[in-house]
């Protein structure tokens, strides 16, 4: 026996790990739990990452409203290995958020929520959502222009609660306006309060994982009855269990190196999100977004009917918690097997489909003026001098360009106007300008006759056999 | 190993104990209970501190009438009402003055009523736009267009000793 094997089992045998951890890694799991289920130990893993590389960020972070953006500047182009850190802790982030969404849908889909292991499924969705509240307010400790200016997006959110939303407002900025204190609060949300939550409920999650041991793979016509459960699943598993730890660890194993291996090479190639503008308020010239995972929380607040805006806000993520949670309470029983559960498919499929087209449209936000766009070059204008050349010229300056886009130049949030002069008469065009209506504001205030009419010539020119030669 | 905790046990399993036992859980949980609320009451306060803080306003200066031409809306910036000596840029906030005609002083928040997103003024199309979700409002702060709830909120405004002063306020939060 080597002296290093005798020196651990000299230390184990005092101070038990063996005793404690080997029936735990040896519990018996079923013979099929294959790769998909290595969603939940991926999630952890991303987890462990993201508080590994968030300790190293801490060394040189500094959570004040003065200091943050510079420190992370200096993070990410001056100090050694700190951009590909803070890159790892951005990409740990998302697969965090995606691996976790993958967990709960492969839960779903397979039935596993049901007897006994309603809990797991409760435990998992409040990991579910604080891993949400840990990603929001990771993007809010880029502490630049758009952290600043989502903040003030949650507070307007928080806002319409009632009777407690303004209250709840300023407890999220600390205080009436941005100020001193509201980075180091939402540093320690991000650093102590939410990772403590989800540390108690990996621990309670991991129990309960043993306590009712993995779920075997459903098949077609095995349904769950509580009575007879608990008998047959220990039957199954001293007939053809395997022991977690090597026979089913070992894919957790690879495909969390496999995980974490894909976070470090995005982070080398990709790199962290590049810093906003600086954190200043008065700087008007800002464009929000939030990080992808939200992204179709943006775009489902912009396409909503406004009447409809107050309860989704308030409302909507009550509802989809508390659906989420009662989940096990509608059907903790009977078919586990998706192949007799076509709706959980469908629900599946239908969540899926709904969250990435509010994403897509969340990325191209057509509702956004283009603030961007220039003035539409003269070879489109058709005309140097005169009066179309002037209304092309005013339908940049009165700010037309930003909502309405001619041949490629402009916003998408009204129509395009390349061919409007063979949709509408100029007396139409007259009308909706000076009364506006359907989105559009009034320019009869903002406009002389003369203008007027050199913005009528010029849309009246935009014809299909202009704007395509 | 076993041997050493036979005779407290025995101890504690005699016919006397029962009633001491739970007088002792009652005592342990109890103290336990009191000590977390002695230790919560400053942490959950500290917590939750914004809740009941109460910040007074203060009028700032933002410059003197005679920089301000009638008809035209400019940015101007001036300190919160009480900013931390850390606090840094966020210290400070924007608003948008307008010089009436008539000379008298519009000031507007720059922050849009649907969500908070800081609107921008387009002079030639005298229009407020935000870049968030599309909303527009009028010269005098009336919607104009997109989902914006409400006016945008305007800020007090004073002129004194020959300067445009403005009432420091809370970010206007819609309800």
């Amino acid at each position: 026996m080597g002296i290093a094997r005798r020196l651990w089992r000299a230390f184990d045998d005092r101070a038990g790990i063996s005793q404690i951890l080997g029936p735990v890694l040896r519990h018996p799991v079923p013979k099929d739990a294959r790769w998909y289920y290595v969603f939940g130990s991926a999630t952890l893993f991303a987890f462990l990452l993201q508080v590994v590389t968030g300790i190293a960020l801490a060394l040189a972070y500094i959570p004040s409203t003065a200091n943050a953006y510079d420190t992370l500047q200096w993070i990410t182009h001056q100090a050694p290995f700190g951009r590909i850190l803070r890159g790892m802790h951005y990409f740990g982030a998302s697969a965090m958020v995606l691996l976790i969404g993958a967990h709960m849908a492969r839960t779903f889909l397979m039935g596993a929520y049901k007897f006994p292991r309603e809990l797991n499924w409760i435990t998992g969705v409040v990991l579910f959502v604080v891993t949400i509240l840990l990603a929001f307010t990771g993007q809010l400790l880029r502490w630049d222009q758009t952290a600043v200016w989502s903040i003030a997006v949650a507070a307007e959110q928080m806002g319409r609660l009632p009777l407690i939303g303004r209250a709840l407002a300023r407890f999220l900025l600390a205080g009436d306006t941005w100020g001193g204190q509201t980075l180091s609060r939402f540093f320690a949300f991000h650093v102590f309060f939410i990772p403590a939550v989800i540390f108690a409920f990996v621990g309670i999650h991991l129990w309960l994982v043993l306590r009712h041991g993995i779920s075997e793979p459903p098949e077609p016509g095995r349904p769950v009855d509580p009575r007879t459960y608990r008998a047959w699943y220990q039957s199954l598993l001293s007939r053809e269990g395997r022991p977690f730890w090597p026979d089913a660890a070992w894919r957790d194993i690879v495909f969390g190196v496999c995980m974490a291996g894909a976070v470090v090479l995005a982070s080398l190639i990709v790199g962290p999100p590049e810093l906003g503008k600086p954190p200043d308020p008065t700087i008007i010239q800002a464009d929000p977004r939030p990080d992808w995972y939200l992204l179709w929380y943006f775009g489902l607040l912009a396409l909503l009917p406004p009447n409809l805006e107050n309860y989704v806000m308030v409302l909507g993520p009550l509802v989809a918690l508390i659906v989420l949670l009662l989940v096990p309470a509608i059907s903790n029983r009977g078919e586990r097997s998706p192949a007799r559960r076509p709706w959980a498919i469908g629900l599946v499929f239908a969540i899926c489909l709904t969250i990435g087209t509010l994403w897509i449209v969340g990325a191209r936000a057509p509702w956004s003026p283009d603030f961007t766009t220039g003035p539409i070059p003269a070879r489109i204008i058709g005309a140097a001098t005169g009066p179309i050349a002037a209304g092309g010229r005013l339908f940049y300056g009165k700010g037309c360009q930003y909502c309405h886009a001619i041949a490629g130049y402009g916003g998408a949030r009204g129509p395009d106007l390349s061919a409007v002069g063979d949709r509408l008469t100029p007396a139409q065009m007259t009308w909706r300008i000076l009364n506006g209506g359907m989105n559009m504001p009034a320019f009869a205030g903002n406009l002389t006759p003369d203008e007027l009419d050199a913005l009528i010539a010029f849309l009246k020119s935009r014809t299909t056999r202009e704007s395509t030669p | 190993m076993s041997g050493d905790h036979h005779p407290a046990a025995a101890k504690a399993g005699s016919p006397a104990s029962p009633g001491r036992r739970e007088f002792l859980t009652r005592v342990s949980i109890a103290l336990g209970a009191l000590g977390a609320a002695i230790v919560a009451v400053p942490v959950v306060g500290f917590l939750l501190a914004p809740f009941f803080e109460k910040q007074s306003q203060v009028w700032r200066p933002v410059g003197t009438v005679d920089s301000f031409r009638p008809g035209m809306t400019v940015k101007v910036d001036f300190p919160d009402s009480s900013p931390l000596p850390w606090a840094g840029v966020v210290a400070r906030t924007a608003a948008w003055l307008r010089r009436e005609p008539d000379g008298t002083f519009v000031a507007f928040t720059v922050n849009c009523t649907h969500l908070g997103c800081p609107v921008r003024w387009l002079p030639d199309a005298g229009l407020f736009m935000c870049p968030c979700h599309g909303g527009v409002y009028y010269k005098d702060g009336a919607v104009a267009a997109g989902p914006p709830p409400k006016p945008l909120p305007r800020y007090p405004v004073r002129v004194r000793d020959g300067q445009v002063e403005i009432q420091t306020s809370p970010i206007p939060i819609t309800t």
